[in-house]
């Protein structure tokens, strides 16, 4: 009974294996990266990314059709075009950096949108916006696989800097710890995690297993490192019981991870132990010290 | 222990409206500062130019130390972030270790016993969101006596500090200026600033007064610095004075 639930359909179906590999080994990178924008107060900027990404794929689709090299190659200029261009633009008006990514995601979408439709029908139109996890192709499982490797080994070297930026940046600024070059690091492997899961979930829903996770792990630890593990376990589960609920129940594959792992969430605000809803209502007994 | 700090005729800016005016002066090794005005006179822009983190529109500011230790003002900060006590401390080892650099069994007592003589012993492990305002202030106390640095800049140090803090940390500074290292600490506590504090400069983004408190602090200066802080002028010229 339980084989039947759980195991056979990834016995059975080669396609599936697929998709729970893509997904889990998205589930090892993406997360971590959402813990470090979720403490910058950045949690909507990979949202950003994901759709300022629409254009170069786009042209890379153009160009090559659907092919995984061209429309990542595509997708990565425009990504840290758009990276640059909101950091830059912020500065240079002086305005608050959310607004001009704002406005920035908006023209980007819009943009991608009458490309694709320009040259192609709703059928990959829907395919670039939703992605489709059950498609994944061995250059797609490839290039996720790669990317989440380089993005493990660059966050055991970054880990110091990073925490140190983003709890204080004066002080890594008074101290000469270069921050900035350290956060553009970590800019370049957001854009490649979310050109990645761009693969299988889509322009809309890149980001699910980046940001939900780390949101959800927020009630689980209360340290950095903490944090990570919880978010990593949380999307790995999600990654399996999305992919299963989608088979079971027969609904698209992409949404039903993203749900799983919004359902995590929803757990975690009530049931998590830090700041979560049920351990404030259920006031235990004071220590005694 | 080290060379003075000075200003060369030093005008800071924000959009080109000067916080600081035309400031000249020096901080002299060893010595203990205050820099005392009211809200909006340059006094944070200043201490945030001595320590690099703020363009210096004209003139210039000598710096014979390479290392400056700065205490940000707490609201700076997210209290809230997820990281433990020690980790904050072992922050102020940043310069010798960088990104990569092991940190060894000696730099942990160092961090150790920098929590020990701030007053938060066993808070180690402790995540700073459980900390009060006031314990928050010595755990960055004990990251500055991490740093170890020969010139310290406090921003506010005694604010929004229960009282027996404020006198702990005082404590702190007195035996920095013991060791000779040169601190400079921007208050609001005029009484204090008088008890402790051999020299004070009074900041009204123009400089009103720099020298011994007693006449820095000189009534006839205190009500100038109240006419002078009126502030950002939408119409002001550009400055004409000689650079």
């Amino acid at each position: 009974m339980l084989y039947e639930l759980l195991i056979a359909p990834f016995a059975e179906f080669g396609f599936l294996r697929r998709a729970l590999v893509g997904c889990l080994v998205m589930s090892v990178a993406a997360p971590p990266l959402g813990v470090f924008l979720m403490l910058r107060r950045m949690s909507l900027t990979a949202d950003v990314l994901a759709h300022g990404i629409l254009p170069g794929v786009a042209a890379g689709f153009i160009l090559a059709g659907l092919s995984v090299t061209a429309m990542s190659v595509g997708g990565l200029v425009a990504g840290l075009a758009v990276t640059l261009g909101a950091g830059a633009l912020s500065r240079a008006t002086g305005g608050r950096e959310d607004s001009a990514l704002a406005a920035l995601y908006l023209v980007a979408l819009a943009l991608g949108v009458t490309m694709i439709s320009a040259s192609a029908g709703s059928v990959e139109l829907t395919h670039l916006l939703f992605g489709s996890v059950l498609g994944v192709d061995d250059p797609a499982l490839l290039m996720m696989a790669g990317v989440a490797t380089f993005t493990l080994g660059a966050l055991a070297f970054a880990w110091r800097p990073l925490v140190l930026e983003c709890f204080d940046p004066s002080f890594a600024a008074a101290e000469g710890a270069r921050g900035g070059a350290w956060h553009l690091l970590f800019m370049g492997l957001v854009v490649l995690n979310v050109l990645a899961a761009f693969q299988a979930l889509g322009t809309m829903m890149a980001v699910g297993l980046m940001m939900l996770p780390a949101v959800a792990a927020r009630h689980w630890a209360r340290a950095v490192g903490g944090m990570v593990y919880a978010a990593v376990g949380i999307a790995v589960l999600a990654s399996a019981s999305g992919i299963l609920l989608s088979y079971h129940l027969d609904v698209p594959t992409g949404p039903a991870v993203v749900l799983a792992a919004g359902a995590a969430w929803i757990v975690s605000v009530l049931a998590g132990p830090v700041d979560g809803v049920l351990a404030r209502v259920m006031r235990r007994r004071h220590l005694a010290g | 222990m080290s060379g003075a700090i000075r200003l060369r005729d030093v005008t800071l800016s924000h959009d080109r409206h000067p916080a600081v005016h035309h400031l000249s002066g020096e901080f002299a090794p060893g010595s203990l500062t205050a820099i005392v005005g009211p809200n909006g006179a340059g006094k944070t822009t200043l201490l945030r130019a001595i320590a690099g983190l703020h363009p210096v529109d004209e003139g210039r500011i000598e710096r014979p130390v390479e290392r400056i230790a700065l205490l940000p003002q707490m609201s700076a900060l997210d209290r809230s972030f997820p990281i433990a006590c020690l980790d904050v401390a072992m922050l102020g080892h940043w310069r010798r270790c960088g990104a990569l650099g092991a940190i060894g069994r000696a730099s942990r007592a160092q961090a150790e016993a920098a929590l020990e003589a701030v007053g938060l012993g066993g808070f180690a492990r402790r995540p700073v969101g459980s900390l009060s305002a006031g314990q928050f202030q010595r755990l960055l106390f004990a990251r500055l006596l991490v740093q170890d640095a020969p010139v310290i800049l406090l921003d506010e140090p005694f604010n929004a500090v229960d009282a027996r803090t404020a006198a702990d940390l005082l404590r702190l500074v007195r035996d920095w200026h013991g060791q000779g290292r040169t601190v400079v600490a921007v208050l609001h506590d005029l009484e204090l600033v008088r008890r402790e504090f051999p020299e004070t400069l009074l900041l009204a983004r123009d400089p009103v007064a720099w020298g011994a408190t007693e006449q820095a602090l000189a009534a006839a200066n205190r009500l100038r610095a109240r006419m002078m802080a009126e502030g950002w002028d939408e119409a002001a010229a550009a400055c004409e004075r000689a650079a």
